[in-house]
């Protein structure tokens, strides 16, 4: 039964006995962990979207000076930025291969690419310190201006969504350490990789505008209404 | 679930410490955050009654100064909105009557409602030490408005609002805690039977609610996090260039006005956050009290939806003395408008489900009905301000202190002791004494309308709001004064009168009326429990089924005038079976 029929339902008519559909119909399946991390991915979503929709308004102040664009500007190059995306890519990539191999029984496998994905997390973690040192030593220190503000608070925000990323690894680490029935290692971890995923696409989002030239920034903000300064 | 699963989850939480303090028990988490609630509420009714001391009796008390009336303006505020109302209504009833109306053992994550409790109560414990740091709490107003927020000058802005925030934020983890919880179990864990169709509006009402929050609490979050940076962190996301006590600050280029579009953003939500649950426990208690099915089901869940859904595009309306481009003052005006629609519809059925109810005057049904006198004057006020023209002159007034006091503060306390009073009986086991809780509700409502009422006028003669004192307002008539030491009379009656249902509640945990399972002869699921108050686990070895809807009130051929959901229509006992035939077409 879709939602529209589940909605349109008029539940003050009796049914026959022994004919109620809701007592025919079998349940829904029961795995109350994935809906609840749907909602997670949702609520998080809106977090990162009011901080991008903040960016954007804050963008049309006269203050506001992108970190890319020109060819002295720190962010104009990002080398470091694609070496991180490339590791935090590939630990999304470990993670689903550890899933793959779980469905197929390969547990041991299924292990060693979760581990793998586990430290690639912590080597992306490490490595987006590294680029806050050597921003901040260039002289685009988190004070120096609004884009260096947002620079550091957005990567910081993905930092501290990944680090539950990172808890969520450990613990299916923990159920293969236990030699937990394959099936609910199999649910465990393929929660973990569907979050692995949303912190790599919302990272690849959140490189794409930090790394935008002043002239995208002022295009994007001005699609979602804010120009001139004016945001109201 | 398996008959020794049940016995296994009834039986492992047995000492003291699991079994009341580190619980798991939704039911005892419930009782755990009301009470919470209620003590971090009565700190609230205090404080307003110290603002009310200075307004009616300007300068007669020396321990109010300017500061401390600020600080008492935002705690107030701050603490009614988010501590106690939605803490009490989605953190107390949601927890105790999700599972119960939907015939679940426990939340699906138990582990995780209980950290959510804990987590909650942090937050009220970090809110309640900003009293004791130096400065004390943020005067900032509720709405922590920047740049004034976190400007020396203003009250608190040292460590108060730096403690505001963190415990903003902390109650924010722990609400996307329980809300994950309150919408899974909603999903996974009813009942065999029981179809979305079949829900009290009570859990439609949370449901939504719950819902709005996960999406709306993010932007308080956002607005936390980035007013922290400008406080401890020099930087300028909302502090524009400012000169403060004749000095040049760091801060530069930041907007407020971004700050009041995210604050709004939750704010507005907020307000349906504390209203859809209210909707739904009113709607449960007309129908139980009046005998009859509630009128229009299937349109009161969908208002339910729409409301939460249209509540995410009316935001600006509290920004019009803000200034904004005249399209969208149009635009906000509008949406304002059209959410009245589906308002009101809720309200036409509320009365349509009294009209020739067998309507019982008990103390719930009495502040049920009290709350559609106070929801719909809180409302018709609401249409005023919605308008651009009509709130400018109004919106700084005593008009809007009316306005969503009674919207805001009255209609949904009015559920709340409408709520208390229908549940307690199943919570405890025991009745709450009828004469106490009648003298109850004819005092509060009484006297809010003494309090509330003026205040419109007072805001139609320009009186303004936020002020310590009148100052020079000559166009002010001396009458107001009157007005103002009389609604202060009347504030303080309604306080101690409080008193009394707080020693009604006491009293009665001992010597009240024994209950017995279902005193309201009601329908819905909760009254159905082998067990009052229900045990850990709810149901005894085996969960219930359901057969029909909610609201089998009176049905035409049937021996009672209610039919509990988990009751088949071979054991309704039928008196007219022809009659009992055509009601189920």
């Amino acid at each position: 039964m879709n939602i529209w029929q589940k909605l349109t339902d008029k539940p003050w008519l009796a049914q026959p006995e022994g004919m109620d559909p809701a007592l025919l119909q079998s349940p829904e399946p029961y795995w109350p962990e994935r809906i609840a991390l749907r909602f997670f991915l949702v609520t998080a979503s809106v977090v990162f979207s009011l901080f991008v929709m903040t960016l954007l308004g804050r963008s049309q102040l006269p203050d506001f000076h992108a970190l890319a664009g020109e060819p002295w500007l720190p962010l104009s190059e990002p080398r470091q930025l694609w070496w991180n995306s490339a590791i935090l890519l590939l630990s999304s990539i470990s993670m689903h291969l550890g899933l793959v191999f779980a469905r197929r029984s390969r547990l041991h496998q299924a292990m060693l690419a979760t581990a793998c994905s586990l430290l690639l997390m912590l080597l992306f973690l490490l490595a987006q310190y590294l680029v806050w040192q050597q921003l901040a030593f260039a002289g685009f220190g988190f004070t120096s201006n609004p884009a260096s503000n947002y620079f550091y608070l957005l990567t910081a925000v993905h930092g501290v969504h990944l680090l539950g990323g990172i808890v969520a690894a450990c613990w299916v680490l923990w159920y293969f350490w236990q030699q937990q029935a394959a099936s609910h290692i199999i649910s465990k971890l393929s929660l973990s990789v569907t979050y692995s995923h949303f912190m790599l696409v919302v990272w690849l989002l959140l490189f794409a505008l930090l790394t935008s030239p002043a002239s995208t920034i002022d295009t994007l903000a001005a699609l979602c209404g804010f120009s001139g300064g004016r945001y109201d | 679930m398996t008959a020794s699963a049940d016995i296994a989850h009834q039986e492992h939480s047995n000492s003291f410490l699991t079994k009341y303090v580190w619980s798991q028990d939704h039911k005892v988490i419930a009782i755990q955050y009301g009470v919470t609630a209620i003590m971090v509420g009565v700190v609230a009714l205090v404080l307003s009654a110290l603002m009310r001391l200075q307004l009616g009796f300007p300068d007669q008390f020396s321990f109010i100064n300017p500061a401390s009336y600020l600080q008492f303006v935002t705690m107030h505020g701050m603490i009614m909105v988010v501590y106690l109302l939605t803490a009490l209504l989605l953190g107390g009833f949601g927890n105790y009557l999700i599972p119960l109306m939907l015939g679940a053992r426990d939340m699906v994550f138990p582990y995780l409602n209980m950290l959510s409790y804990w987590t909650y109560l942090l937050s009220v414990l970090v809110l309640m030490a900003s009293f004791f740091v130096p400065g004390g709490p943020t005067g900032a107003g509720w709405t922590l408005y920047p740049p004034q927020a976190i400007l020396p000058g203003t009250p608190g802005s040292e460590m108060g609002i730096l403690m505001m925030l963190v415990s903003l934020g902390i109650f924010i983890v722990a609400f996307t805690m329980g809300g994950l919880n309150y919408v899974c179990t909603v999903l996974q864990a009813r009942a065999r039977g029981m179809t979305l169709m079949r829900m009290p509006l009570t859990i439609w009402g949370i449901f939504v609610a719950t819902i709005m929050g996960l999406l709306a609490f993010p932007a308080l979050l956002v607005s936390a996090i980035m007013m922290f940076l400008d406080s401890v962190a020099g930087t300028s996301f909302f502090m524009p260039a400012i000169m403060s006590l004749g000095e040049q600050l760091d801060h530069g280029g930041g907007s407020p006005i971004l700050f009041q579009h995210l604050f709004w953003f939750f704010g507005h939500p907020e307000v349906y956050i504390v209203a859809l649950p209210a909707f739904g426990m009113v709607s449960d208690v007309l129908a139980t009290h009046a005998r009859k099915n509630i009128f229009g089901y299937r349109m009161m869940v969908w208002a339910i939806v729409i409301i939460g859904g249209l509540s995410f595009v009316v935001w600006a309306h509290h920004m019009y003395v803000s200034g904004m481009n005249p399209y969208f003052g149009f635009f906000f005006a509008t949406t304002t408008l059209i959410i009245a629609v589906p308002t009101a519809l809720k309200v036409y059925n509320w009365i349509l489900t009294l009209w020739r109810g067998n309507i019982h005057l008990t103390v719930p049904m009495l502040f049920a009905i009290g709350f559609i006198f106070t929801f719909v004057h809180g409302g018709l006020s609401g249409l005023f301000l919605g308008n651009v023209v009509i709130d400018l002159p109004l919106s700084d007034t005593y008009f809007v202190v009316g306005h969503f006091h009674m919207v805001m503060g009255v209609s949904p306390i009015m559920v709340l002791f409408a709520a208390i009073y229908h549940w307690f009986p199943k919570i405890t086991g025991r009745m709450l004494h009828t004469g106490m809780g009648k003298f109850h509700f004819w005092a509060t409502f009484v006297g809010t309308y003494l309090v509330f009422l003026p205040m419109h006028y007072l805001g139609f003669l320009g009186v303004p709001r936020r002020y310590f004192a009148m100052g020079g307002t000559d166009f002010i008539p001396a009458s107001a004064q009157s007005l103002n030491a009389s609604i202060t009379v009347s504030a303080l009656v309604i306080a101690v009168v409080q008193l009394v249902f707080i020693y009604n509640v006491i009293w009665s945990l001992r010597h009240g009326k024994a209950a017995g399972h279902n005193p309201w002869q009601a329908t819905t699921l909760e009254w159905q429990t082998p067990d009052t108050p229900p045990k850990h686990g709810n149901w005894g070895p085996s969960e219930p089924v359901v057969y029909r809807w909610a609201y089998d009130y009176s049905v035409p051929g049937a021996r009672d005038d209610f039919i509990p959901q988990n009751v088949p229509d071979s054991e309704v006992v039928v008196t007219d079976k022809l009659a009992f035939a055509k009601a189920g077409t």
